[in-house]
């Protein structure tokens, strides 16, 4: 299959990341290219430690590359500052991390509702919308329960509704299944590439596992810290 | 940012607050501390002073105390003469700016009415003594003109004589008994209360000096004069001038002591509101320690949980907070627990000081000032150690922020 000619949603040129300085540095990223155009529903796979992480947080803003451009919708994200960066979090992406990244002695809807107050939403709009997500995520019934109180693969689908409660553009999942057994892994992947195919919603996911993999439409593979291959199913 | 967003920031503050019971108890707890100790302390202490300043001033702070021999506490060595009524009269009429000067010789006595005695002290003096004293008549009169010139033997008496001698009977113009004399009441001072130090002078039998010395002490010497300086007057100089008017008297050579001792009751009273207010500001100082210490028990709090702190602040940039609204956030929190604190704080001193003011016989008064910088002081730590961690973490990228240990 041959890319669209259109103008990509996210452009990496050239991406490096250098952690630490002098004798301690550790590259990270070494000149990563990728393209990912709208509507694509993107599995990233790759030994651990290739990098896989370092390039989702680039993706998602949050963390800055060393060199290299990320175009997304045609802003070049490097000249963004922070605000604009987070102004672009808020509109346009979704994040899942890999380590949750929930907010302790917090609800599971308080944490879903959160994007939601940021966005300005009124308090009846914010409920209706988080419960709505949590229970796409099976999670209705705990949604008074904070993270504290809720299993690994439970906090994990917090992190999923959080994730996708805001109906981002672009939903970037750090190995949103790694906490779940298979058949929940099922469900979640079925949502992702629901919201994928009824709404559009571009998604980029890490994971480890091929079953997961299949149900998207491009794979990429990384090794050590480098794009080793790109294929379309 | 609109004025909604700010409602939910104050939510979110005021939630933020409610989910960690304990690290906001302990941020409060801190300001109370320190607020109330402060307070507390500088209030008393200023109470202290008052009352010290007060019952100094009720021992006559413009009064001049003149008595033969070296002042306190230095041995007379050598002999010195006392004073006679001629000295008392040069003084009166040769030094501006004395209002009353008063002679007094005194002798313990046991006065006795009927079957009750009751040991005390008898005063020869004058009219002026009570001017110069400020005492004032409960009931009867002072002395007549000739009363005085004569040595006659009637009596204006203390409240504490009033009630041991006479219980419930009028002492007006009944009679008691001192050693062999009988002495007729003629007057009944008002009660006083012990003036902080010197004689009880409601435990006093007040006799015409020239009674006291023909039929009680038999000598014609003035154990010691008390002299009123007008307010207009400095009681140093007046109190100069008279040193140098009975030096000449007395015939002291240049370049030696004094025989004789002036008593500045002022000056004392300078001394000891001087000491008190030394103590207020130690009292303060210690306070003030409490609120730094208080101040750094918040710091820690705030320190301790600023890895969470800054975890959550990654959290909420990570999903779209802008910086600002991050900070206003936290800023409220650092506002609204150290007012909260700085009130509570405030409170308890009040109360501490309405509880303890009493038990010390203080009046006090409340004083804004302390209360303010107190209150500002623990607030700004409050908000200084809320607010600048939170800054700093604000200003990470968010992936640094959650990443943070
Ligand atoms: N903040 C950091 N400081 C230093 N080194 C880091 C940092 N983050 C990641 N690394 C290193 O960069 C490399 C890539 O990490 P990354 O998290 O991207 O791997 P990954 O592909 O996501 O692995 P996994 O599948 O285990 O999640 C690793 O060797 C890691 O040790
Ligand atoms: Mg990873």
């Amino acid at each position: 299959m041959t890319e669209s000619a259109s103008t990509p949603l996210i452009e990496l040129r050239g991406i490096t990341k250098v952690f630490g300085t002098g004798a301690a540095a550790f590259q990270a990223l070494r000149g990563v290219d990728l393209d990912i155009h709208e509507r694509e529903f993107v599995a990233v796979m790759g030994a651990s430690g290739s990098g896989k992480s370092t390039m989702m947080n680039i993706l998602g803003c949050l963390d800055t590359p060393t060199s290299g451009s990320y175009r997304f919708r045609g802003f070049n994200v490097e000249r963004l500052d922070q605000d604009e960066r987070a102004l672009l979090r808020r509109r346009y992406l979704g994040f899942v991390f890999q380590g949750f990244n929930l907010l302790a002695r917090t609800t599971a809807l308080e944490n879903v509702e959160l994007p939601l107050v940021y966005r300005g939403d009124t308090a009846v709009k914010r409920r209706e919308r988080a419960m709505a997500a949590l229970d796409q995520v099976g999670l209705a019934p705990w949604h008074d329960h904070t993270p504290g109180e809720l299993s690994g693969g439970q906090q994990q689908r917090v992190a999923i509704a959080r994730a996708i409660v805001t109906e981002p553009q672009v939903l970037l999942a750090d190995e949103p299944t790694g906490n779940l057994d298979s058949e929940r892994s099922v469900e979640i992947m079925e949502l992702l590439s629901g919201l994928n195919r009824d709404r559009g919603m571009t998604v980029l996911m890490v994971t480890h596992e091929p079953d997961m993999a299949a149900f998207a439409s491009t794979i990429v593979k990384f090794r050590d810290g480098q794009i080793a291959s790109r294929e379309a199913r | 940012m609109d004025l909604r967003m700010l409602g939910t920031t104050f939510l979110l503050a005021l939630r933020e607050i409610r989910r960690h019971v304990l690290r906001s108890f302990l941020t409060t707890l801190g300001i109370i501390i320190g607020v109330a100790a402060v307070v507390t302390m500088v209030t008393l202490g200023n109470a202290a002073t008052r009352s010290v300043e007060q019952s100094i001033s009720n021992l006559g702070a413009n009064l001049l105390t003149v008595r033969p021999g070296q002042g306190f506490g230095r041995g007379g060595g050598s002999f010195a003469p006392p004073f006679g009524l001629d000295d008392v009269a040069t003084v009166r009429q040769q030094i501006g700016g004395v209002l009353h000067v008063a002679p007094q010789t005194s002798a313990a006595v046991i006065a006795v009415h009927e079957a009750q005695n009751w040991s005390t002290t008898v005063a020869g003096t004058t009219n002026d003594y009570f001017a110069s004293s400020s005492l004032e008549l409960e009931s009867g009169r002072l002395f007549t003109e000739e009363e005085e010139s004569a040595g006659k033997s009637v009596c204006v008496i203390g409240a504490t004589i009033t009630t041991n001698l006479f219980k419930q009977l009028d002492p007006l113009g009944r009679s008691l008994r001192l050693r062999d004399i009988s002495c007729v009441v003629v007057g009944v001072l008002k009660k006083r209360g012990q003036a902080g130090f010197g004689p009880d002078q409601d435990d006093q039998v007040v006799m015409p000096i020239k009674a006291v010395m023909r039929r009680l002490t038999g000598r014609q010497d003035v154990g010691s004069f008390q002299v009123a300086v007008d307010k207009r007057f400095e009681t140093k100089n007046v109190s100069a001038a008279i040193t140098a008017l009975l030096r000449e008297r007395r015939n002291v050579a240049p370049g030696t002591d004094d025989n004789f001792n002036i008593f500045d009751a002022k000056q004392l009273s300078d001394t000891l509101a001087g000491t008190t207010r030394t103590m207020t500001t130690l009292l303060g100082a210690v306070a003030a320690v409490s609120l730094l210490v208080g101040g750094i028990g918040i710091m820690n709090i705030m320190l301790v949980s600023v890895t969470e702190r800054t975890r959550e602040i990654g959290i909420r940039l990570a999903i779209g907070a802008l910086r600002r609204e991050v900070l206003l956030q936290f800023l409220v929190e650092a506002i609204t627990l150290s007012c909260l604190g700085g009130l509570i704080g405030l409170l308890v001193a009040f109360a501490a000081t309405m509880g303890l003011a009493p038990l010390m016989r203080m009046s006090f008064e409340f004083d804004g000032s302390i209360n303010l910088i107190a209150f500002g002081f623990s607030a700004a730590i409050g908000v200084v150690f809320g607010y600048f961690p939170a800054r700093r973490a604000a200003s990470m990228n968010p992936i640094d922020a959650l990443r943070h240990e």
